[in-house]
C-alpha cells in the first residue's frame, strides 16, 4: 500500500515536470519563475484555468482574481513601483478595457506591466461579439507603440516569453503576449 | 436612506484633511488618486514616498495595494475621491479578500465631480460609500465625524488586523496646487522613495 502511494506520487511528481517542458501553461509558469513573477493578478478565461489552478497551487506565487482587468494593471503597476515583479492574465474582451489604463499609466511612467492575454475571436470563434472585440486589440497596441507577439507554437513559446519579459523590465516598456488557439487549442462552440 | 451616518459627520475640507495626514508621516507611501486628491497631495508638500496619478481614473487603491503586498513592512495610504471609487468599486472586493494591514485608504466624498465642474455624481445623495465598503468585506471602515476624528482614525489605522477604510465628507473646494505633470519622474523618485532604485 505504502510502496503503490509512493509510487503513484512518483508518477505524478514525472507528469509535473513533464508538463513543465510540455505544455504551454507548464512552459509560461516556469517562465514567470525564471524572472522572478511572483504576483499574478488576473481575470479568468476557459483557456487560462489549468495556468490559473498551477499558479494557485504554487505557494512561490500571490496570485487571486481582481474584478476589472484595470484593477490588476493597478495592482502590479503598484508592486512594480514597489520592488515586486507581476504580470496579468486577461482575455482579449479583457484587454479591450485597457486603453485609458495603457495610455495613462502603463506607458506614460514607463512601467514594464506584462500582460498574456488568451486570444478568443479568431480560428474558430462562434460569438460574433468575441470577434469583433478581437479586431480591436492588435490596433489598440499599434497605436500607442506597444510591443506585442502571438504565440502560436509551442517550440518558440519560451523564447518570446522569456525575451519578452526580460525586454519589458529592462526598457521599461509594457509588453502584450497573446496566446494564439493554435498553441492554446482556444475555446470552441462544443467544449 | 435620508438618516445615513454620512449626513451627521462635519463637512471638511480635502487640503485640510491631507496636510494634518502628512504632517504626521515618515517614511509611509502616500498613493494620491486622479486630479484634486493628487493635487492637494502635491501641495501639502511633496515627499519621494508620494506617487501621483495623472489618468487611470480609480485606480489609486489597486496602485496602493500593489505597493502594500510588495513592501507588507511599510504602511500605505491612499487617497481617493469619491467618483473616483466609483469607477472602480470591485477593488475593495479584491482588497477585502486579500487584506493587508498595512493598507489605510481614505475616500474623499464631495457628490460631485468636482474638477469636470461639479456634476454630483450617481450616487450623490443615495450611497453611503462606507456602507458599500463593509458589505465588501472591510469591516474596519468608518465615516469620520470631524478632523480629530480623522486624525484619530488614521492613528488607528497603524495598529489595524485588517485594512482600513476612512470615509470624509469634503466640501467643493477645488485642489489647492497643481502636481508637477511629469510621469516618469514621479515614478522615478516615488520607487527612490520606496527604496527600489537609486537616482541617476
Amino acid at each position: 500500500m505504502a510502496a503503490a502511494e509512493h509510487a503513484s506520487s512518483k508518477d505524478k511528481a514525472k507528469d509535473k515536470s513533464q508538463d513543465a517542458a510540455t505544455t504551454w501553461h507548464g512552459i509560461v509558469l516556469q517562465t514567470l519563475k525564471r524572472n522572478e513573477i511572483k504576483l499574478v493578478p488576473y481575470v479568468p478565461d476557459r483557456v487560462l484555468t489549468t495556468l490559473i489552478k498551477d499558479l494557485h497551487a504554487d505557494p512561490y506565487f500571490t496570485t487571486f482574481p481582481t474584478a476589472r482587468e484595470e484593477e490588476a494593471v493597478g495592482i502590479v503597476s503598484g508592486a512594480w513601483m514597489a520592488g515586486m515583479r507581476g504580470a496579468v492574465l486577461m482575455q482579449t474582451s479583457g484587454f479591450a478595457t485597457l486603453a485609458n489604463v495603457l495610455a495613462s499609466l502603463a506607458v506614460p511612467y514607463q512601467i514594464p506591466l506584462i500582460m498574456f492575454v488568451s486570444e478568443r475571436g479568431t480560428l474558430g470563434e462562434f460569438n460574433y461579439g468575441q470577434a469583433l472585440v478581437c479586431r480591436t486589440m492588435r490596433p489598440v497596441l499599434d497605436s500607442l507603440a506597444m510591443e506585442h507577439h502571438t504565440i502560436t507554437r509551442l517550440d518558440e513559446l519560451e523564447f518570446i516569453a522569456d525575451r519578452s519579459i526580460k525586454q519589458a523590465v529592462t526598457t521599461q516598456a509594457p509588453v502584450a503576449l497573446i496566446l494564439s488557439p493554435l498553441l492554446t487549442g482556444g475555446k470552441t462552440f462544443d467544449k | 436612506m435620508t438618516n445615513t451616518p454620512a449626513r451627521n459627520t462635519k463637512v471638511m475640507n480635502r487640503f485640510d484633511l491631507t496636510r494634518r495626514l502628512v504632517a504626521g508621516l515618515k517614511d509611509e507611501a502616500v498613493i494620491g488618486g486622479i486630479g484634486n486628491t493628487n493635487f492637494d497631495l502635491w501641495a501639502a508638500g511633496h515627499r519621494p514616498q508620494n506617487f501621483y496619478m495623472l489618468g487611470s481614473m480609480g485606480l489609486a487603491f489597486p496602485i496602493a495595494l500593489g505597493v502594500a503586498l510588495a513592501q507588507p513592512k511599510r504602511r500605505v495610504f491612499a487617497l481617493e475621491g469619491d467618483g473616483s471609487l466609483l469607477m472602480q468599486l470591485g477593488c475593495l472586493s479584491t482588497i477585502a479578500t486579500l487584506a493587508p494591514k498595512n493598507l489605510t485608504m481614505v475616500v474623499m466624498d464631495n457628490g460631485i465631480y468636482q474638477i469636470t465642474g461639479s456634476q454630483p455624481t450617481p450616487a450623490a445623495g443615495h450611497t453611503d460609500i462606507v456602507a458599500v465598503a463593509i458589505a465588501c468585506g472591510l469591516a474596519s471602515s468608518s465615516w469620520a465625524a470631524d478632523e480629530d476624528d480623522f486624525e484619530r482614525l488614521i492613528e488607528q489605522s497603524k495598529q489595524a488586523a485588517g485594512p482600513t477604510l476612512i470615509g470624509v465628507r469634503i466640501d467643493d473646494k477645488p485642489g489647492t496646487g497643481t502636481t508637477r505633470r511629469d510621469p516618469v519622474q514621479i515614478r522615478e523618485r516615488f520607487m527612490h522613495g520606496m527604496g527600489v532604485r537609486q537616482l541617476l
